[in-house]
């Protein structure tokens, strides 16, 4: 039988819970990295949108009194719609040759949504209540034990990168998205209509907001003003996995939070910073992230 | 029978003024060539047409009905294909899905479909799963080409086909368009190569700095003509 020294135990442990929060962060990161893939939108409301959603989703779970994970159903075509709308209404105004104009409209979204919810749900800390799944937990021996929750995290974010890339590359839309993002002049000499196109991805996108808000709103509590940090660790994951990658994303989560729990073993303050220096490290070594797409 | 006509079609980028007042005609089943030197306009003239470019709505008229104004993404419903110059196959798709999406979103209807693209070029059937990137300059072109009638068009834009190949390549290419003519597509080719441009049209409209300078049948035209409205007197 495998017998480990504590000291083992505890890093061994740490990767486990690292590749677990990378889970979260991919999740978070696979929606910006939609938006990016296919529309060059860079959504500085990602964050508040994730918000947004677990306050969706809360809503949702409070009102009909559901668990969590069957409200999320309900929220998921609510908040396609939403994402859908936004886009045809809003965002595909901003998009052209000017990058500025994106950037400010999504600034100024993320300003709206987080006064927004503080002005509905006050600023009090929220939390998706899901019973006793919330604390259970799968014993691996040797002392370690990983939880059942973030362990569905991780596989919900595998779950949605595999999706996306059926999507993407199985897909007649699939097609349209990508043919959109490498020439959007040509595009529409196929018939494609980019605005319907751009909407729709960023309804798939908020489907993926969904799944992120429902383990962000289990896995801790949220208010409205967590989102700009949020947002920070999707960019991270993004920029660490490749632009334009799917896995590269999932990667890029992992990569960023194995960093934050083997800094936390190191020393419990400096979590976030080794997070943030993980990230710094693949800027200097692989400029492009681990997992460029090989064509852009 | 006039299938597409444009009327004092004029395009602009931005302040400069690219097209003034062009008058043209395509009867159906007829192919017509447009020559004339770098930045006459003749590009322009493909995307005013495609829709790229709009403008007034009947100074492009199809079967009538005014589409001057129409999106690109329309006119190509209407039965009109820009192959672009260029190629500009989309990169991360491969060669087969190229193809594919010149029909996105449409029940694919007429003659064109995977088969008959692969049997008009079955270069192309080989190099189906191939990025477009590692085609050769010549398979690239027969891949825009595939792509645009995949939309089985009734008019086919083709903007400079013969651009930076080979001669043995232009000629393996436009050894193609009689059987695309066979289905009742209508050609505007857009041509620097005269001698190539003259072979294939049955009328030939000359650009010069964004204004019509010749027209006529190919039998027709003269050198002393043709050299006049391509390069000015």
């Amino acid at each position: 039988m495998l017998i480990l020294v504590p000291e083992m135990t505890g890093w061994l442990d740490a990767l486990i819970q690292g590749v677990l929060l990378g889970g979260l962060y991919a999740l978070f990161a696979a929606g910006l990295s939609l938006m990016f893939g296919v529309m060059r939108l860079v959504n500085l409301a990602h964050g508040d949108l994730i918000v947004l959603a677990a306050f969706v989703i809360l809503v949702a779970a409070e009102r009909l009194g559901l668990d969590p994970f069957v409200a999320v159903l309900v929220a998921l075509p609510v908040l396609f719609v939403i994402g859908f709308a936004l886009q045809h209404v809003l965002l595909n105004r901003t998009l052209g040759r000017d990058l500025l104009p994106p950037l400010l409209v999504t600034f100024g979204l993320s300003i709206i949504i987080q006064n927004g919810l503080l002005q509905i749900f006050s600023a009090d800390s929220q939390r998706l209540r899901a019973g006793a799944i919330e604390t259970a937990s799968i014993p691996l021996g040797g002392g370690i034990a990983v939880g059942v929750v973030p362990l569905l995290t991780l596989l919900s974010a595998v779950a949605v990168i595999v999706f996306l890339n059926l999507v993407f590359y199985r897909t007649p839309i699939g097609r349209a998205f990508r043919a959109t993002s490498d020439d959007l002049e040509v595009a529409q000499l196929m018939g494609i209509d980019h605005r319907r196109i751009f909407a729709i991805a960023m309804g798939i996108a908020f489907v993926v907001i969904a799944i992120a808000a429902l383990y962000l709103g289990m896995r801790a509590n949220f208010d409205p003003t967590i989102g700009p940090a949020r947002l920070l660790y999707a960019f991270e994951a993004v920029i660490i996995g490749g632009l334009g990658s799917f896995w590269g994303t999932l990667a890029g989560g992992i990569v960023l939070g194995l960093a934050q729990t083997i800094g936390a073993r190191i020393d419990p303050e400096w979590q976030i910073l080794a997070g943030h220096l993980a990230f710094l490290l693949v800027l200097v070594v692989r400029p492009r992230g681990l997992f460029p797409r090989a064509l852009d | 029978m006039t299938l597409l006509q444009t009327r004092n079609l004029t395009a602009f980028y931005g302040d400069f003024q690219a097209l003034y007042g062009i008058d043209t005609t395509l009867d159906a089943g007829e192919t017509i060539t447009i020559i004339g030197a770098n930045g006459a306009g003749k590009s322009t003239f493909l995307k005013a047409i495609a829709g790229l470019i709009r403008g007034p709505a009947d100074s492009v008229r199809l079967d009538g009905q005014p589409i001057g104004a129409r999106a690109a993404a329309d006119i190509v419903k209407l039965g009109v294909a820009l192959v672009p110059e260029g190629r500009r196959l989309f990169p991360s798709l491969t060669v087969e899905e190229n193809l594919l999406i010149g029909c996105y979103g449409r029940k694919m209807s007429g003659p064109w479909t995977l088969d008959r693209v692969y049997a008009l070029f079955p270069i192309l059937r080989e190099r189906r799963s191939s990025a477009p990137p590692t085609l050769s300059g010549g398979q690239q072109q027969m891949a825009a080409i595939g792509r645009a009638l995949m939309s089985n068009p009734r008019i086919l834009l083709c903007d400079e086909i013969s651009l930076g190949l080979a001669p043995i390549i232009i000629a393996d290419i436009y050894s193609a368009l009689p059987q695309i003519k066979a289905e009742g597509t209508s050609v505007v080719l857009v041509e620097q190569d005269i001698v190539q441009a003259m072979k294939v049209a049955d009328r030939v409209y000359c650009f010069q700095e964004g204004r019509l300078s010749l027209e006529g049948r190919p039998a027709e035209l003269t050198r002393e003509q043709i050299h006049r409205a391509y390069f000015g007197s």
